[in-house]
């Protein structure tokens, strides 16, 4: 199925959210998500499933003044 | 004399330079200038995981202690910055936020109004409001009335080292506003942090001048000193200058 992953179209498995940060090979504690324009806290993120479409933001914290 | 203390919301401070973690050649200078300098809170921000290229977590480099000033760099607009603060503060960072709307890429200065009607919607929110703008009184007050924490002036575009050259619209808020005024960009020497802190700024933000220098961390040293000799000045109270001399040695003749 089709995803929107920071601005890209990717193609992946159904799965997880978790299980698609983990694929990226993303550690979950350096990341935040906004899913569908929602911020997603980390706990939640095994219990949700991407589905066709869906939007992801994957952000970190970077250097910054 | 008593211990000279900087609150924010409700966050306190002891050491009045804060520093940011942008442009270091190598994050592991980052906890070795923050050990140099003994500042309490540094600058981050927020982007895209980039895919392409493993970049290390840079929260991994500042110590627990050093309290996380995120910032909403890279938004162009109100609802940009409401959008990384709120995700921000999501991952973990607590509440404090740096307002920084751009919409003018070669100087970068800081959209006054945007960042005006953010902090209304964050204050709001429970953040601790740091806004990022261009020293002006009257937006200064609508700032404090929408419950910023703190303004944040610029003393000259962002990392171009150039001082202090908004230093008389600074003086005017350090005089007028009840929150505390946090000199932040242009800052490029020592010396112009001190002169800051010396005309009464409670605290200086400094990120180029340091992460850029050949040596930062002795940087990050230097700027602290100064920052501390500048505050201890202030505290002082210094004279006001004259046109002509004032003896400083009894004007009598030697021997007469």
């Amino acid at each position: 199925m089709k995803i929107n992953v920071n601005g890209k179209a990717e193609e992946t498995a159904p799965c997880s959210l978790l299980d698609f940060i983990h694929q990226k090979g993303l550690s979950p504690e350096g990341i935040v998500v906004e899913h569908n324009h929602n911020i997603v806290k980390r706990k939640t993120w095994q219990d949700i499933q991407l589905q066709e479409n869906d939007n992801l933001e994957l952000l970190s914290f970077v250097g910054g003044g | 004399m008593v211990e000279d203390k900087l609150s924010i919301g409700n966050y306190t401070f002891t050491n009045r330079l804060f520093t940011g973690t942008g442009k270091f050649a190598s994050k592991s200078l980052i906890p070795e200038m923050l050990n140099a300098c003994g500042s309490q809170m540094i600058t981050v921000a927020l982007r895209r995981v980039d895919f392409a290229s493993k970049t290390e977590n840079i929260l991994d480099y500042i110590p627990k202690e050093v309290t996380l000033l995120p910032n909403t760099s890279g938004a162009r607009n109100e609802h940009e910055a409401v959008r990384i603060a709120r995700i921000a503060r999501e991952a973990g960072c607590g509440d404090l936020i740096k307002i920084e709307v751009i919409t003018d890429m070669k100087y970068l200065l800081p959209d006054n109004h945007a960042t005006l009607l953010a902090t209304e919607i964050l204050a709001k929110e429970g953040f601790t409001v740091l806004p990022y703008v261009s020293p002006d009184l009257p937006l200064a007050r609508r700032l404090e009335e929408a419950g910023a924490a703190a303004v944040m002036p610029l003393g000259a575009p962002i990392g171009s080292n150039r001082g202090l050259e908004t230093k008389a619209m600074i003086e005017i808020l350090i005089e007028n506003c009840q929150i505390p005024i946090i000199v932040d960009a242009g800052i490029g020497k020592p010396s112009q942090a001190s002169a800051a802190m010396e005309m009464g700024a409670d605290a200086v933000l400094v990120n180029t001048a340091i992460s850029s220098a050949e040596d930062p961390v002795t940087m990050g040293r230097a700027f602290s000193l100064a920052v501390e000799a500048g505050r201890m000045a202030y505290l002082a109270k210094m004279r006001e200058e004259t046109k002509t001399a004032v003896a400083s040695s009894p004007l009598t003749g030697f021997l007469s």
